[in-house]
């Protein structure tokens, strides 16, 4: 650390001090407010902290990111011990254990199948050891097998079927205006967003959507001529979609900052009420 | 004689109060006879049937509603149906469903230390009650069954799905035979793969690593998967080209995974040694705080290159925009809709939806990878033809093609 380095950390250090008192003071008829005062400016200083990201890498920068990452990485594997090893394991495996951890001990015919799961586990901490590190292969082959096998299934009734069902639409009518021949579609003529022409004009767009959007993830035939340019439509369809999907997402980012300067210039600094 | 008057009155009284008394019944009757006309009329045609297509533990009721419902004295608020092992009860309340309903699918628990166990291969017994805005003011059906439940193997709703599999597996055996006996399968070239190898090349030039990262999906996403291809390619090549590889993973099975694949990438390099185990390293399960870290690796690191492939949520744009911050070339794939565009934007390369599965192929060129890439190519060519089809029948009211495709749970 050099010493530019020191000063601004002593400086923010400093300012971090007056901020705890200035609102361990102001929160003074509260119970426990000299901790929560910390932790609000705990909050804040994190806040701006992960926000000097912005300027470049720096050590506020870093000390928040392994305050991030070590809280985080230690909240998941205790999570993972008390929900799923004391919650869902042991109350099946073992009364006295049960008593030990105070969880009901659930008694079951079934229960030596929770054996298989402790078997794998041990399996996968095997890759620990260097003579015996090949038994893990086997419980992960079993977990990627089993899921990717249970997600074709899903895949193809989502992604397959009820894809091309979902593409059986009416191209000359809806449901509130049966085609009754252009004289009839033209005095019912409603452009609306539910109008007849507004839905006929979607599910055209959908139609055509789907089956040139198709034809672009066509991998074992040429781009060229009318197929190409079906393919052309088809990247111009998802370019418009990824447009459209890039726009409503920003959005929903920038409330996220607005949550957070609402934070700092609220509930840190207290400049807006 | 006055006493003898006032006895003889006496039990007189007596005697008139006693036929008063044995009276009141009869009026009360009467009362009974008046509120029965409030009385709703009962449901009918009560039947009872194994719930389908299920694991069982479930019975479906249906009954004609009662005469008051809708109609008549249309009082009825709503039914309650009860349920017993025996004819004669108790009976417990299986489900209270409003007027104007005329069925009813009593799902149960299969666990029997649940309340709501329902015992397979077992008589169970319904009733019905007419239920008033009052009530008391209730008609009970009699008595119905016995009807069983059990489990059955194959849900015949889903039978689109399994010509579905049939056919696909079908088209991928064919094709993968065709291409181990040697025909060659072309596949058009995808511009962000071909990339792949400039960028390693790039990064052993400039004599700084590259970073991989494979996203925030679980062993078994597709998108993983496929991830695990590529970066089987990508670590063969840094193997070879000695360069630096960092791949900070998300998922401790991922991790595992990745670490085979790495090592065995290594091996095949001929370059076991140049192998370390953190190459593959776990940082946290956490999304953001894994995205800060990748992060801060990409600012201090610098990698001359990014390769993002699997699956991306929320920190698709934290990481594409950092990236090109810290002058990385950077190429992308993932099959979530929603992140590609932030790749678009961010990347120099994006591999969009499916392309990313392709690539898997189109790198490793393995007859089962080529194969499958052309069943796929011949499945989406069905699903054009089906829509066509489907649209016509559609708009031409052919329900019967049109309902095929549906699939019921």
């Amino acid at each position: 650390m050099n010493r530019t380095t020191l000063i601004v950390v002593a400086i923010v250090a400093a300012l971090f001090a007056v901020s705890w008192i200035a609102h361990a003071v102001s929160m003074s008829g509260q119970k426990d407010n000299v901790v929560d005062a910390f932790m609000l400016t705990m909050a804040a200083f994190l806040t701006l902290a992960i926000f000097s990201f912005l300027y470049r890498d720096n050590p506020f920068y870093k000390f928040a990111e392994h305050l991030f990452v070590g809280v985080s990485a230690a909240f998941w594997m205790c999570q993972g011990f008390w929900s799923t090893i004391v919650g869902n394991l042991i109350p099946r495996l073992s009364e006295g254990l049960s008593g030990f951890f105070q969880v009901p001990y659930q008694a079951s015919s079934w229960n030596f199948a929770y054996w298989i799961p402790v078997i794998l586990g041990l399996m996968l901490l095997m890759r620990l050891t260097k003579d015996y590190g090949w038994l893990s292969r086997w419980p992960l082959a079993l977990i990627v097998g089993t899921t990717a096998g249970l997600n074709f299934v899903r895949y193809l009734r989502s992604d397959f079927i009820v894809q091309v069902s979902a593409t059986f639409m009416p191209l000359l009518s809806n449901e509130s205006h049966p085609w009754e021949g252009f004289g009839a579609f033209l005095s019912n003529l409603n452009l609306a967003a539910t109008g007849q022409l507004v839905t006929i004009v979607a599910n055209w767009v959908i139609f055509l959507g789907v089956i040139c959007g198709i034809i672009y993830f066509f991998f074992s035939k040429e781009h060229t001529g009318i197929f190409g340019r079906a393919s052309r439509v088809g990247i111009w369809i998802l370019m418009i979609t990824f447009g459209a999907g890039f726009g409503y997402t920003v959005m929903g980012r920038i409330s996220l900052l607005v949550g957070r300067i609402t934070f700092l210039f609220k509930d840190w600094l207290q400049i807006i009420s | 004689m006055k006493y003898k008057i006032l006895i003889v009155g006496m039990v007189l009284l007596f005697g008139l109060s006693s036929v008063w008394a044995q009276s009141e019944p009869e009026e009360s009757d009467s009362v009974v006879i008046d509120s029965a006309e409030l009385f709703p009329a009962p449901v009918s045609d009560i039947k009872l049937s194994d719930k389908p297509n299920d694991h069982g533990h479930a019975v479906v009721v249906t009954w004609e509603p009662s005469a008051d419902d809708g109609g008549g004295k249309n009082n009825v608020v709503q039914y309650e149906i009860y349920w017993s092992t025996s004819f004669d009860g108790p009976f417990d309340t299986a489900g209270v469903v409003p007027s104007g309903t005329r069925e009813f699918e009593h799902v149960g628990s299969k666990d029997p230390d649940d309340p709501k166990y329902i015992p397979d291969n077992t008589d169970l017994f319904y009733q019905i009650d007419v239920v008033t805005a009052d009530p008391l003011i209730r008609t009970t059906s009699g008595t119905e069954g016995p009807v069983q439940c059990s489990g059955q193997w194959y849900n015949t709703g889903r039978t689109p799905v399994l010509i579905a599999v049939l056919i696909f597996g079908l088209l991928t055996a064919v094709f993968v035979t065709s291409a181990r006996k040697g025909r060659k399968l072309y596949v058009r070239p995808i511009g962000g793969i071909e990339a792949v190898d400039d960028a390693i090349g790039r990064a052993t030039e400039m004599g700084r690593p590259i970073l991989y990262v494979l996203g925030l999906g679980s062993a078994a996403d597709v998108a993983t998967i496929a991830s695990f291809t590529i970066l089987g390619r990508v670590a063969k090549r840094v193997a070879e080209y000695q360069t630096e590889l960092i791949v900070p993973t998300y998922d401790p099975i991922v991790m595992s995974v990745a670490q085979e694949v790495v090592k065995s990438a290594y091996y095949d390099a001929g370059r076991p040694e140049d192998y370390k185990e953190d190459i593959v390293h776990f940082v946290t399960q956490s999304q953001f705080a894994y995205v800060a870290a990748v992060n801060g690796t990409m600012l201090r690191e610098l990698p001359a290159t990014n390769v993002y492939m699997g699956k991306f949520f929320a920190e698709s744009l934290l990481l594409a925009e950092t990236g090109s911050l810290a002058g990385s070339i950077q190429i992308s794939g993932t099959d979530e809709i929603a992140q590609i565009p932030f790749f678009i934007v961010a990347c120099d390369y994006t591999l969009i939806g499916e392309e990313l599965y392709a690539a898997s192929a189109y790198l490793g060129r393995e007859p089962k990878l080529l194969g499958s890439l052309k069943a796929q190519d011949w499945a989406k060519a069905a699903v054009v033809i089906l829509a066509i089809i489907g649209l016509i029948a559609a708009n031409l009211g052919w329900d019967s093609f049109t309902n095929l495709f549906q699939v019921v749970d």
